[in-house]
């Protein structure tokens, strides 16, 4: 039998990804099982992508102390793995005199957290930074440190490092059984039987029913779904975050801008059984924009691109994070990672470092070879004429474009192909680089990547998914025409 | 590090406009130079393989790829510089492309006249915010007819189609020669957007309904599209709650419209109109002197043969411009032309020249289908011309070639199309 691994994460998710990263840095043998081919494919994919600037969340909650914690821990971690982040600004929006209380409220929370704000009335000012706010604007709570983030940038840097450093990334792998015994657990993930003294459960909305398998489910997770309508790249100029005065179960309906220059509108907030269900509805997609017209009346829908919904792992105690070894020895709960859970990944990755150390028998000797520094792949988007030119010369694929919305190149999208966590699939080629993610929706470079993706991995186009099995993308060839691997030069 | 070529007309885009701009020009004597994206010439004409292409223009029946083969053949006659493989990332006002291309590099090509020959690209399931799941096997109709048709793949078997425009009529009937089935196609509007003989040959002669005033409601499905669910809608297009059917299907199709492509427009801080494509004057030049646009790019057109016709304008009048041929006295103010009663949009979008009278093609879609009508073109509050139509509906643009006369001419012209009552009375 293989020599057990000291620690095993359950889910690829930013949360797990964080763990997995954080841990890296000590002599210890690590895997992350994932149940989907890539990471970030459940909720880190389907959220606002803010960082919170952490005033909001209530006073004494694992939340705000996470939050808080996890928001300034950015700026050295974009440094060291590299990926989209700017912290923007975020504004709370008042319109009247009872908003203007809660305006105060969140103020006296963020001075009490240390956290820069500034209440701002001149109606000039804010017009001059946000020209499209709605006009019957009274103020706004201005926080500077929120940022905006691209979620697959960043968790996919974290596992990328992590897998660097030594950590085994198993991918496809669904965990179906735990069973204890008296040296650790015996973990059924998809095809493989693997050993492990620790768990660390980061199962995202299924953390409950993996608690559940060993016992440790104290606590049940209810999805709560939310759901976004993203509009094109100068669709309309939104600077800022735009948040309405927060709800009791959610931040409300905002407008917000994304690192990649787009616009999003949403999320609504409603509380759903079905743990699969990320569907958007007609009602939904209503709701969100009687929601963003509120903030920024003339949100051009016909500049939409895309509609999508993600859903919150909401807890029982109070929807705040459980972040704790369990009741189950070596046993680790990180659920209920509903929001703020991107802005504290990191501080969550941290506590939870701790709590290992200090709840398992493990030791955290460090590794003498921990290279905290990823190197992302090289992006067209980053370079000058003068270097695309040479690159262009020194290899032809840079000067074809694949993606016509997002400008990437052929290149590129090799690279991503031959990466460490390889692109085998439409969507991993899509969260890396974004063909597919632009205005036409893949309608000009989906042939164009099956063939790619078939040459490189010498697979037939027929078996090439959009994500997981059963989602291949065509499913024969036309009539009379032999199936095999294309093998041709221009896709 | 770039390369650099000068040429008189640089045309973007190698599809039917791109070529018939091209042709009339370099027949004239300028130096043209084409850059194109894909490996080949011909633009979307190569993948659609049915027949109905050049009734008017060649007075035959021609497949697409027979009726851009004509061009490309012609073409090889002249010396026109032919870019394939090449995607222009940037067009400035000053009339500098850069491209990039996998063997030569980045190309600078500095011209005199550039012609605007992107086409369009296809609305979108996103666009028009239909929810639902996102599973794999949602296309829309003209890369499913991509797969189909040039690459060899079958997108699906069993299918639904949203929208009647023409390109998702072809492709059911093109999906059923390929063993496919073809459940249904759903309409929003109350009537078929498509052309009738498309309707007619492509949906009744293979027994696939039509749903006219019917959405899809919902997408199913988590790796691979299960079902579709399609309701009723009611005359504002909102679903009608107890109309839901529901269709088993691993397939589901998007034709439901095209857009003119124009971000490389907007580059060069061109003006675009509610048709998406540039604002254009009589000469079909854009708001940047010397910048051209015909075909698709500029307003989508329902048959090839008006491709042609308007790019050759499009050819010649980028010749004249890199030649500094002189239009006459330029007016002041331009003649704005107005969209009236019925009618959605209209190419060109102003008269920048009128010192004697002179013959200026319009050319406009009315927005809901019509019978016995009148056109009227109207300026200083009179009607300076009219015309009849018998039926008119908004997939079919129509065209126009009406004489505008200084006297007669104010600050607008507006077009308004009006039910002939005399007529229809008659009728009834
Ligand atoms: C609508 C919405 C908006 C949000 N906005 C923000 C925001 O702006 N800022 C912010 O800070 N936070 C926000 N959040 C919260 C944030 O997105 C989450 O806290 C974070 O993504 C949670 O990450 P995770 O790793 O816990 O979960 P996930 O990303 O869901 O990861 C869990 C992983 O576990 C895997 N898994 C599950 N079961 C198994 C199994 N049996 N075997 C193997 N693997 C398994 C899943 O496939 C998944 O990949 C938002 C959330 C939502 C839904
Ligand atoms: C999917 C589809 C199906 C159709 N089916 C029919 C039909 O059945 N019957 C019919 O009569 N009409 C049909 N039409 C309409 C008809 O084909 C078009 O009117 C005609 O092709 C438009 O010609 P065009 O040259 O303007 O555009 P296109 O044919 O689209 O050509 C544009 C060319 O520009 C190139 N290009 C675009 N951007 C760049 C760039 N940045 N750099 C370099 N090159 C670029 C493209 O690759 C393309 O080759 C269809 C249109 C579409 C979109």
């Amino acid at each position: 039998m293989m020599k057990p691994y000291d620690i095993a994460i359950i889910g690829g998710g930013v949360i797990g990804c964080s763990i997995a990263r954080w841990v890296s840095k000590y002599r210890l043998k690590t895997i992350l099982i994932e149940k989907h081919a890539d990471v970030a494919t459940e909720t880190t994919k389907g959220n606002s992508a803010i960082i919170h600037a952490g005033y909001a969340s209530s006073e004494g909650s694992l939340q705000s102390e996470m939050n808080v914690k996890g928001n300034p821990m950015f700026d050295q971690l974009q440094k060291e793995i590299n990926f989209d982040f700017k912290r923007v600004g975020s504004f709370v929006v008042a319109f009247n005199d009872e908003d203007m209380k809660d305006l105060q409220k969140e103020q006296n929370q963020a001075d009490k957290r240390n956290i820069p704000s500034e209440i701002i009335t001149d109606i000039k000012r804010i017009k001059i930074m946000e020209p499209n706010i709605a006009d019957n604007v009274k103020a706004v709570l201005y926080a500077p440190s929120a940022g905006i983030i691209w979620p697959f940038g960043l968790t996919i840097g974290l596992a990328e490092n992590a897998y660097d450093n030594g950590v085994d990334l198993l991918f496809s792998s669904p965990v179906t059984e735990i069973q204890q015994k008296s040296n650790g657990f015996i973990i059924q993930a998809g095809q493989k039987q693997l050993n492990a003294k620790v768990i660390i459960n980061a199962a995202g909305v299924y953390a409950d029913e993996i608690a559940r398998m060993v016992g440790a489910d104290n606590f049940t997770i209810t999805p709560r779904k939310g759901e976004y309508i993203l509009m094109d790249r100068n669709a309309i100029p939104v600077n800022h975050i735009l948040f309405p005065i927060p709800t009791p179960v959610s931040k409300g309906i905002l407008v917000c801008p994304t690192i990649e220059g787009h616009t999003f509108i949403g999320p609504n907030s409603n509380a759903q059984n079905d743990k699969e269900d990320v569907s958007t509805t007609s009602a939904g997609l209503n709701e969100i924009i009687r929601g963003g017209r509120k903030l920024l009346p003339s949100i051009p829908l016909r500049k939409a691109i895309a509609n999508f919904a993600g859903l919150r792992a909401v807890s029982d105690r109070d929807g705040d994070f459980i972040i704790e070894a369990s009741e189950v020895e070596n046993f680790i709960n990180v659920a209920g990672i509903c929001s703020p859970g991107l802005s504290s990944c990191l501080a969550i990755a941290d506590l939870v470092t701790d709590i290992v150390k200090n709840h398992t028998t493990l030791s955290f000797g460090e590794k003498d070879s921990w290279n905290p520094i990823r190197f992302p792949q090289q992006r067209l988007k980053d370079m000058n004429e003068d270097t695309l030119a040479q690159a262009i010369k020194n290899r032809p694929e840079w000067g074809r474009v694949i993606c016509r919305c997002e400008t990437v190149t052929e290149a590129e999208i090799i690279d991503a192909i031959h990466r460490p966590i390889g692109a085998t699939t439409l969507d991993m080629i899509k969260v890396r680089l974004r063909p597919r993610m632009g205005r036409c929706n893949g309608g000009f470079c989906t042939p164009k990547l099956l063939k790619i993706l078939s040459r490189e991995l010498d697979k037939l186009v027929t078996e090439i998914p959009k994500n997981d099995e059963g989602s291949e993308m065509v499913t024969d060839r036309t009539k009379f025409i032999e199936n095999k691997p294309w093998k041709g030069e221009t896709p | 590090m770039s390369e650099i070529i000068d040429t008189d007309i640089a045309i973007i885009g190698g599809g039917p406009a791109g070529l018939a701009a091209a042709l009339n020009a370099s027949k004239r004597g300028a130096r043209v130079a084409i850059i194109e994206r894909d490996f080949e010439l011909g633009g979307i004409l190569q993948q659609c393989i049915h027949n109905g292409f050049g009734l008017t223009y060649f007075k035959e029946e021609l497949t697409g790829p027979e009726y851009a083969q004509r061009f490309m053949d012609l073409l090889k006659e002249t010396n026109v510089q032919i870019f394939l493989d090449s995607m222009v990332i940037d067009l400035s006002a000053d009339k500098i492309i850069t491209a990039m291309n996998p063997e030569r590099g980045i190309l600078k090509i500095h011209a005199k006249a550039v012609i605007l020959a992107m086409g369009c690209r296809e609305r979108t399931r996103g666009a028009i915010n239909v929810p639902g799941m996102r599973p794999a096997g949602i296309y829309t109709a003209g890369t499913a007819q991509r797969l189909i048709n040039m690459e060899g793949y079958m997108p699906g078997k069993r299918v639904v189609i949203l929208g009647s425009g023409d390109i998702g009529l072809i492709m059911a009937r093109r999906l059923v020669l390929e063993g496919a089935k073809v459940l249904v196609v759903a309409e929003v509007l109350p009537y078929c957007s498509g052309l009738v003989r498309n309707f007619v040959q492509c949906l009744q002669d293979y027994d696939i309904p039509l749903y006219l005033s019917h959405t899809i409601t919902d997408i199913k499905g988590k790796e691979r599209v299960k079902s579709v669910i399609i309701s009723k809608v009611d005359e504002n297009w909102m679903p009608i709650k107890g109309t839901e059917k529901v269709y088993e299907c691993d397939t589901v199709l998007f034709s439901v419209g095209l857009i003119p492509e124009n971000e490389i427009s907007l580059k060069a801080g061109i003006k675009l109109d509610i048709t998406n494509g540039p604002t254009v004057n009589e000469y079909l030049e854009t708001t940047v002197p010397g910048i051209f646009a015909c075909g698709n790019v500029l307003q989508v057109h329902d048959l090839v043969d008006w491709v042609t016709l308007e790019a050759e304008r499009a050819g010649e009048n980028a010749y004249a411009y890199s030649t500094n041929t002189s239009r006459g006295g330029k007016l002041l103010e331009p003649i704005l032309t107005v969209p009236g009663e019925n009618v959605g949009y209209i190419v060109p979008q102003r008269i920048d020249y009128l010192q004697d009278s002179k013959i200026v093609q319009f050319s406009f879609r009315p927005k809901s289908p019509d019978k016995n009508c009148i056109i009227e073109f109207v300026s200083n509050e009179k009607v300076f011309d009219k015309r009849k139509a018998k039926h008119i509906i908004p997939s079919e643009m129509l065209i126009y070639k009406i004489k505008l006369n200084p006297e007669e001419i104010g600050e607008k012209i507006t077009i308004n199309i009006k039910k002939n009552l005399k007529k229809s009375k008659e009728e009834a």
